[in-house]
């Protein structure tokens, strides 16, 4: 049954800091990056931001995972007169895109008119979300992960890629394929951080971090900030640009992924999946929709084999194909036509947070809305619909489609 | 594909680096830990297994838990091959496993293995408790290929 608001609110504005290798972004401070991507999202959509009501934060309104964001700072800063909507989706990463679903929730009450998004983050040694694991300190949950080693996000994901591996004969060809196809959409970027074309040879040549991932196989550790504004979309009318239609957005989960790889107790097929499955069915539901009718997915990809998961529980592909579907070359992007290759989905076209900056999952959102507004640097043509994914993580995770005026 | 890369020895991570906590909820099995003998949280109505502790079952919401006496072997689940000490940054191959535990049913172990090569351990190996001193008195089981 379609979703009782489906397409009532939308996407209006955008803005993003320049993205800086990790730690780099210093002397700037977080709220500095954060204000500046609100005002350049304020100023794309064409509002004020004394118009702005709302926050939905995601991460449990953390800078990266050891910064805390807060609205009243906020107004403060930013002269906002007030807010009526604050509110922020739990756990981590997993909530990017369900962010705006989150927001959805705040205009369809009527809390608040013009509601910001966000992530900024900054890693200065001490910070590094590469190591957040590890320096966390010791608790009894995490007594019972934190001795084996498994220190690193990158640890973590290795299990479930290993696992992957041993049911469906998935191959680390396949992952390399993730690296190399989305490197192949950030050439003409000028923000994006990894713009080189990267060949089989040299991601075979990455120091081997966590078997079977390469440090190739691992995204950017970035700094920057990202906000977009979403509205009713009665009030995107009036906006500067065209709207970006909250088509479907979900987050959540089920108890079978729960914690996910701070856990490791999810029995098959879940183990070796993105958990991304419940979400996924939850927007297929809520629009009538099926991967066939995606034209662009900007999926979260903060580890390749994370990519190949995604695309089995969005039905891009059906369960234990992702790997040949990524050898065949479906994540590609043509630039002559502005399609896909061999009847895929172009995947990531912004290069994602392995190749353009890992800002938490917030790129994609931005991506998504630039190619339903058609102005995309590597634009698909026609673009309808955009799916936008945040996780995998521990719960909740989301599922974002976005839909063009 | 690229070449494949020659790992040797499995190291366990030094006892000396390596801490844990406990709460009243997790407390009986690192009590039953340093007697050197592995358990697992169970339900004392339902049966059902759970790891790590938690307060309650979630399959029939008792609070009533039993601490059973396993039989200390399991079948490695996955695993991930590490090379560097995580707190030294020196090379250092370890392997942490996920451990499907024997007589426990859907309860695992997340420890390293050893007695292998790193390059040997594969999925659905069949390993065994061996136990490892670590900081503030405490026994951490990790396993051993059989």
């Amino acid at each position: 049954m379609a979703w009782a608001n489906q397409d009532k609110t939308a996407i209006v504005g955008i803005g993003a800091t320049d993205y800086y290798v990790r730690g780099q972004s210093y002397p700037r401070t977080v709220y500095d990056m954060a204000c500046e991507a609100i005002l350049k999202a304020c100023e794309d959509a064409g509002i004020s931001i004394k118009q702005i009501d709302g926050f939905a934060y995601y991460s449990g309104a953390g800078a990266g995972y050891t910064g805390k964001l807060d609205s009243g700072t906020f107004m403060e800063m930013l002269g906002m007169p007030h807010i009526s909507y604050s509110a922020t989706l739990t756990s981590g990463g997993g909530g990017s895109v369900g962010s705006i679903g989150l927001a959805t929730a705040g205009l369809m009450n009527e809390d608040c008119t013009y509601c910001v998004s966000l992530m900024t983050l900054q890693q200065l040694p001490g910070a590094r979300l590469g190591t957040v694991f590890g320096k966390m300190s010791t608790d009894p949950e995490n007594s019972f992960l934190q001795p084996s080693g498994l220190v690193g996000p990158g640890h973590l994901m290795s299990v479930l890629a290993r696992r992957h591996m041993h049911l469906y004969g998935t191959t680390q060809d396949a992952f390399g394929e993730v690296a190399m196809a989305t490197r192949a959409n950030t050439w003409n970027r000028p923000k994006a951080v990894r713009k080189k074309a990267l060949t089989k040879e040299e991601y075979d040549a990455s120091p081997m971090l966590a078997d079977p991932l390469r440090r190739l196989d691992f995204c950017l550790e970035t700094d920057g900030a990202v906000a977009v504004i979403t509205t009713t979309s009665d009030r995107a009318k009036d906006c500067r640009q065209k709207p970006a239609y909250v088509h479907a957005a979900a987050h959540g989960g089920r108890r079978e992924w729960g914690r996910a790889f701070t856990w490791y107790g999810m029995p098959d097929p879940y183990f070796a999946s993105s958990g991304h499955e419940f979400t996924a069915n939850r927007v297929w539901d809520q629009s009538g929709l099926t991967a066939k009718d995606i034209d662009v997915a900007l999926l979260y990809d903060h580890f390749t084999p994370m990519v190949l998961m995604q695309l089995e529980d969005y039905g891009f592909c059906e369960r234990g194909e992702g790997n040949d579907y990524v050898l065949s070359g479906k994540l590609r992007y043509d630039a002559a036509t502005g399609k896909g290759v061999n009847g895929g989905t172009p995947v990531n076209t912004h290069g994602g947070n392995l190749n353009e900056a890992y800002i938490i999952g917030m790129t994609h959102v931005v991506e998504a809305v630039e190619q339903v507004r058609g102005n995309a640097i590597s634009q698909v043509k026609d673009c309808e619909f955009a799916l936008a994914t945040g996780g995998p993580a521990s719960l909740p995770v989301s599922s974002l489609i976005l839909r063009s005026a | 594909m690229s070449e494949a890369i020659k790992y040797g020895p499995a190291k366990l991570l030094p006892g000396d680096q390596l801490h844990i906590t406990a709460s009243a909820d997790t407390e009986p099995f690192w009590e039953a830990a340093r007697e050197q003998r592995l358990t697992a949280c169970q339900c004392a109505d339902c049966g059902h297994f759970r790891m790590p502790p938690t307060p309650v079952c979630p399959e029939c919401s008792s609070f009533r838990k039993a601490w059973p006496t396993l039989p200390g072997t399991g079948t490695v689940f996955s695993f991930a091959i590490c090379n560097r000490n995580p707190v030294t940054g020196e090379p250092y191959v370890y392997v942490p496993v996920v451990v499907d535990l024997d007589g426990a049913p859907g309860a695992r172990l997340i420890s390293n293995v050893t007695g292998c090569d790193a390059d040997d351990v594969e999925i659905g190996m069949k390993v065994s408790v061996e136990w490892t001193p670590i900081n503030e008195g405490w026994i951490l089981p990790n396993f051993r290929k059989v």
